[in-house]
């Protein structure tokens, strides 16, 4: 089972690295498309998955970050700093929506972060001074790199795959160090985690802020790919769609994310033969899977792998019988 | 660290001390006074019948309610009105009556999560190593504990006895000068409750492990008690009955009628 796993992601890597010069610009379009969500759901993860802070605002975020490179580029500042400024800035905002969590938790707490990602949209919306409500702003750039034009779509993407690569990085160090048990800890039994000395304050804030930043990235990166912005994808139905993609792939897996985008975002350009059938085919396996599958794509391994246990166990339990049976 | 016996031990000063503790719920007064005093590596045992105002002193004391009256000082300084992580941070571990294992954390991983907060501060700890440098500690206490052949097991995945194990060896991770244990008998197999006592005897003397740990027990095993504790309390109605050893216990006649007589 490992062996095959292991074989599929190399499968996959060396796909992401060595096909798109070979494909159109749509399909290097949609490839770069699913990367941004991968660095956007890999932050919810972290949040929902990890810690278990159910957040239904995570689009917001995305949104503040898109918007904040698009802002900066518009007055003639570089993408290299509108980049960390957008993920500084939805860092900060993370830890304004973390405190909700210190007080509500579960249900409650999605529809405060739920709140709050309408609130933002709104502004998108109607602060036209800002953001040009939704006219949008257009025509935004996309960096260089050391006098490296990256606006072409090829160029973009590798640059798009570079920074998927460094955040998965990033987050992996973070979940191996002890933090990673820390927001664990937190998920499963945030009680028992402060009767050992876990700060669960610190730890809740901190899931959200970080997880926000993952997204401000990821918005950042979707500006320069999308080159127009409007408050349409940044509205509570993306949001759900992220929760969506984290619960498919598997909250609480590393490559959880990987999977669930793929389901969010390519899935649906595979199924335009449905045509308007299509909402009604993606939701209806989205149904099935949550029924076979409540801990997403990623729990096959394991359900196997306990699968196995339990005919190994029951065998030896017979076995055991037998012989009980046969000394009786 | 002497264990003469406690005589001894009742001449230092405290571990824990707590004075004249009142809490009420409406009109009715859960904890109407209580006072006692735990000693340096003393193992303090407190019974008493449902309702007896056990569980409310002992929330007082982990910093998951605030008293109305009364003051509790671990090692000399007013902890009465810490949380629950203030007070782990100080020195004070817990087990809880129902298990409280981080399920889906391997066993050795529980171990190590249950300490790693006490050394560095939390910017420090995003570098460190993954196992906080409590890998050897871990390992020590689960060969103590006997769960070694489960110690990469998922800890939801193990027994409700092994489970038991792994919730009480977390509480001993960051060398605790205070344990409360919390029915550690519970839902427990008779034949495992000799092995949790012969442990928790071990912990208290071992001088590696919890050099000087004292331990406030609550636990309806009497058997159990009388032969872990150094000394008992016995509540009836929120008040203290007596205190004393657990033979001095046995031969109290007030005990024997308004408790272990029925």
């Amino acid at each position: 089972m490992k062996k095959i796993s292991t074989a599929v992601w190399l499968a996959t890597a060396a796909f992401l690295l060595l096909a798109p010069p070979f494909l159109k610009n749509y399909g290097i379009y949609l490839l770069s498309y699913w990367m941004v969500f991968i660095i956007a759901t890999m932050g919810l993860n972290l949040t929902v998955g990890y810690a278990g802070q159910k957040s239904l605002g995570h689009a917001a975020f995305f949104g503040i970050g898109a918007y904040t490179v698009a802002l900066m580029m518009k007055a003639g500042l570089s993408f290299w700093l509108g980049l960390p400024a957008a993920a500084l800035i939805c860092f900060m905002v993370g830890i304004i929506l973390g405190f909700p969590a210190l007080r509500v938790q579960t249900i409650y707490l999605a529809f405060a972060t739920l709140g709050f990602n309408t609130a933002v949209w709104l502004v998108m919306r109607n602060e036209e001074w800002l953001t040009g409500g939704t006219f949008g702003i257009n025509n935004i750039a996309r960096p260089s790199l050391l006098d490296l034009s990256m606006e072409g779509n090829l160029q973009y993407y590798y640059l798009v795959l570079a920074f998927t690569v460094l955040m998965a990085l990033l987050l992996l160090g973070l979940l191996k160090s002890p933090w990673g048990k820390a927001f664990t800890a937190l998920r499963d039994n945030p009680i028992r985690a402060e009767s050992l000395g876990i700060d669960t304050r610190s730890y809740t804030l901190l899931s959200f802020a970080i997880g926000a930043a993952y997204a401000g990235v990821a918005g950042g990166l979707f500006a320069s790919l999308v080159q127009f912005l409007e408050p349409a994808p940044f509205a509570v139905g993306s949001s759900i769609m992220m929760y969506l993609m984290v619960v498919v792939g598997g909250p609480g897996y590393f490559l959880g994310p990987v999977l669930g985008a793929a389901v969010g975002v390519v899935l649906p350009e595979w199924l335009r033969f449905a045509q308007a059938w299509y909402l009604f085919v993606f939701g209806s396996a989205v149904v099935l899977l949550m029924i076979w599958l409540p801990d997403g794509l990623l729990s096959i391994p394991d359900r196997i792998r306990a699968r196995k246990q339990a005919r190994e166990a029951s065998a030896a339990r017979a076995a055991a019988a037998k012989t009980m049976g046969a000394q009786a | 660290m002497t264990h003469a016996h406690h005589h001894d031990r009742a001449q230092g000063a405290p571990v824990l001390q707590v004075s004249g503790l009142k809490k009420a719920y409406g009109a009715i007064q859960a904890v109407g006074g209580v006072s006692f005093s735990v000693q340096p590596g003393e193992i303090f045992g407190v019974i008493g019948p449902n309702g007896s105002g056990k569980t409310t002193l002992f929330n007082s004391m982990l910093g998951q309610i605030t008293p109305d009256a009364g003051k509790i000082e671990l090692n000399g300084e007013d902890v009465t009105r810490l949380g629950p992580l203030e007070l782990n941070r100080r020195g004070v571990g817990r087990t809880f009556q129902t298990l409280q294992v981080f399920g889906k954390m391997s066993v050795r991983d529980n171990l190590i999560v249950a300490a790693q907060e006490h050394s560095g501060s939390m910017f420090s700890r995003m570098f460190a190593p993954s196992d906080s440098g409590l890998g050897a500690k871990a390992d020590a206490l689960i060969d103590q504990f006997r769960i070694r052949h489960v110690a990469d097991k998922k800890a939801g995945e193990l027994s409700y006895g092994q489970q038991k194990l792994v919730d009480i060896a977390m509480a001993f991770m960051s060398d605790p000068d205070l344990v409360l244990l919390d029915e550690p008998c519970a839902g427990v197999n008779p034949s495992l409750v000799g092995g949790i006592s012969t442990l928790l005897k071990e912990l208290n003397r071992n001088p590696k492990i919890g050099s000087h740990s004292s331990f406030v027990v609550i636990e309806h095993n009497m058997d159990f008690v009388m032969d872990l504790c150094h000394r008992i309390m016995v509540m009836v109605e929120g008040k203290v009955m007596a205190i004393g050893t657990p033979a001095e216990i046995r031969a109290n006649k007030q005990v024997l009628d308004a408790y272990l007589g029925s």
